[in-house]
């Protein structure tokens, strides 16, 4: 599954790095005269209701796909594990504080204050990002503490304070480590996450706005021809699903290394 | 037990406390004067003044978060500023057709996962149940956004048997309830996997194969039913994403429900609109949680002393 899924994923990334550059089409360039025509020999998945070549913006797609994904992954990862290691480390009013923040970020379901927070904040590439980070981070500070609370009473961590290490270097050196496994899971458990996240502001038109291509604002566009131009729904909705998969494999297998039991 | 409740509930009032706080605060993240906001760019003075005093916006903060957390507790989430009716209102008209579709996703939900996980779990290993597992995770994958507008090419479009949109008869409420429940199929099918794996490995189930009782007999009487609680308790966890499909799922299918009415609401800024959609989705979500956690502290005494 580990390797089906990489495949799907070092894919999807090539088309998304140097497809745009090879295909012929520019993804903006409109041909109204050929709107909503179907898949053809020239233009592989069709045309769209401004008559633009749907696999070029399905490719340029794939980039704002994967921008989404591994900014809010990097960002939400490195900014959770920090709070998560800092709460379970050194308990206290720290560990209260980020802990009730993490609880009430957590008491919203899913998507929700992201839709929220672009609703009041104008919908944007940015403001997406900046949403999706927020609702992101807690997840991997909720893994982190739990693993640090453990970690902190291990021998050899308790052997390297009493040796004078400093709490950071303990932090750094010893405890967080521990916690990478299960942060890198969770890592391309997030990328499938965060690209589905935003596919779904964008359809509902609070992400990405027209005319720049995003997987979610295509399938928007798509629903005013579901009778007559269905492949305007098809193909970017193939790639979102297909992707995602790739990620909840990597996600899928990464998780069965780490824990052989559940493999 | 009644002092693991009391424990559960009183930890429950903070984190409603900061849901609410942070709902509240939602408005005044609005770039710029919220009100010009809500009413554009070309709107004359006295509407912006009317409209501020209207939504109590030219009061102190304090006096504001006071009046929003009492409103909150009362009932009173404001009025719509698109249609002029109470917010509690609007959203009351509205929860049925939610709870309609919440439901029959997760009966449907229910109906798909519960065989896929068993047939995986006892055929652990096998064809069978790699075929199984990788259909559950493809059903994870697939956007209900996709799966919506395809079912209906397929089941509307071209075969014309069920109905594209709306709410009324049966027959509407199968496309939308199908979208919504995949996902959630998935996920329990895997959790019913795991979780009948595990207590097909315990010696009660070769105890009862050795009384004679039938291989399916072992599965479904005995490490089916005991494997129930995790499926349960899973069930009512994934209470949320279903609240936030429902978002999705209502939009294309032009349903009835608060999350339509939420979109809705966004588009025309319609803020306190907005706000009370957020906040009742989210204390639903929390109180289905703590219903969930009460009632495992119920099932299972062990978790009560923790």
């Amino acid at each position: 599954m580990l390797w089906v899924g990489a495949s799907i994923v070092t894919v999807a990334a090539l088309a998304a790095l140097v497809g745009p550059l090879v295909t012929p089409f520019d993804p903006a360039n409109q041909q109204l005269a050929l709107r909503l025509d179907g898949p053809s020999w020239t233009h592989l998945f069709g045309l769209d209701e401004l008559g633009r070549d749907i696999l070029a913006r399905v490719l340029a797609g794939a980039r704002i796909s994967f921008l989404v994904g591994i900014t809010v992954v990097s960002v939400s990862a490195v900014a959770g594990t920090l709070l998560g290691a800092v709460a379970g480390y050194f308990g206290g009013v720290l560990d209260d504080v980020i802990s009730r923040a993490v609880d009430v970020l957590l008491a919203f379901p899913g998507l929700l204050l992201a839709i929220a927070l672009v609703a009041v904040l104008g919908p944007s590439l940015g403001n997406v990002l900046f949403a999706l980070t927020i609702i992101g981070w807690v997840g991997y500070a909720r893994l982190v503490r739990g693993q640090v609370l453990r970690a902190r009473e291990f021998e050899y961590v308790q052997a390297a304070r009493a040796l004078g290490a400093g709490a950071l270097r303990v932090l750094w050196r010893h405890v967080i480590p521990t916690a990478v496994p299960t942060v890198v899971v969770q890592a391309a458990l997030g990328m499938a996450g965060a690209i589905i996240s935003e596919a779904a502001l964008s359809f509902l038109g609070l992400g990405v706005q027209p005319p720049t291509p995003s997987w979610g604002t295509m399938l928007n566009g798509g629903r005013a021809h579901l009778l007559d131009a269905p492949h305007l729904t098809l193909f970017p909705g193939l790639a979102i699903a297909l992707l995602v998969l790739g990620f909840n494999f990597v996600g899928d297998g990464l998780r069965d290394l780490a824990d052989p039991k559940r493999g | 037990m009644f002092r693991f409740l009391i424990r559960r509930l009183l930890l429950a009032i903070p984190v409603l406390i900061g849901v609410a706080t942070l709902v509240f605060s939602l408005i005044h993240l609005i770039p710029g004067d919220p009100v010009q906001a809500m009413l554009g760019d070309s709107a004359p003075p006295q509407d912006i003044t009317a409209l501020r005093e209207r939504l109590g916006l030219n009061r102190p903060l304090y006096a504001q978060y006071v009046s929003f957390m009492k409103g909150a507790v009362t009932g009173d989430l404001g009025t719509s500023i698109r249609t002029n009716q109470k917010v509690v209102t609007a959203i009351g008209e509205r929860m049925p057709a939610t709870i309609e579709l919440a439901l029959a996703s997760m009966v449907v939900a229910v109906l798909i996962a519960i065989p896929l996980g068993i047939v995986a779990a006892v055929w652990a290993g096998t064809s069978v149940d790699h075929a199984a597992t990788t259909l559950a995770l493809v059903g994870i994958s697939m956007p209900t956004f996709w799966l919506g507008p395809l079912l209906a090419i397929i089941f509307s479009v071209s075969l014309g048997w069920l109905p594209v949109s709306g709410r009324g008869t049966l027959a509407h409420l199968v496309l939308p309830a199908i979208t919504l429940g995949a996902p959630l199929s998935a996920v329990l099918a895997r959790i019913t996997r795991a979780s009948v794996i595990e207590e097909l490995r315990e010696l009660y189930v070769l105890a009862a194969r050795a009384r004679g009782v039938s291989p399916a007999g072992a599965v479904l009487k005995h490490a089916f039913r005991n494997s129930l609680i995790p499926i349960v308790t899973v069930l009512g966890l994934q209470f949320g994403a279903v609240l936030t499909g429902a978002v999705i799922t209502e939009t294309i299918f032009a349903w009835p429900g608060v999350g339509r009415l939420l979109i809705q609401s966004i588009g025309a800024r319609d803020y306190p609109a907005v706000q009370g959609c957020i906040l009742l989705i989210a204390i639903t979500y929390v109180s289905v949680n703590l219903l969930v956690d009460v009632a495992y502290g119920f099932l299972d005494p062990r978790i009560r002393y923790e």
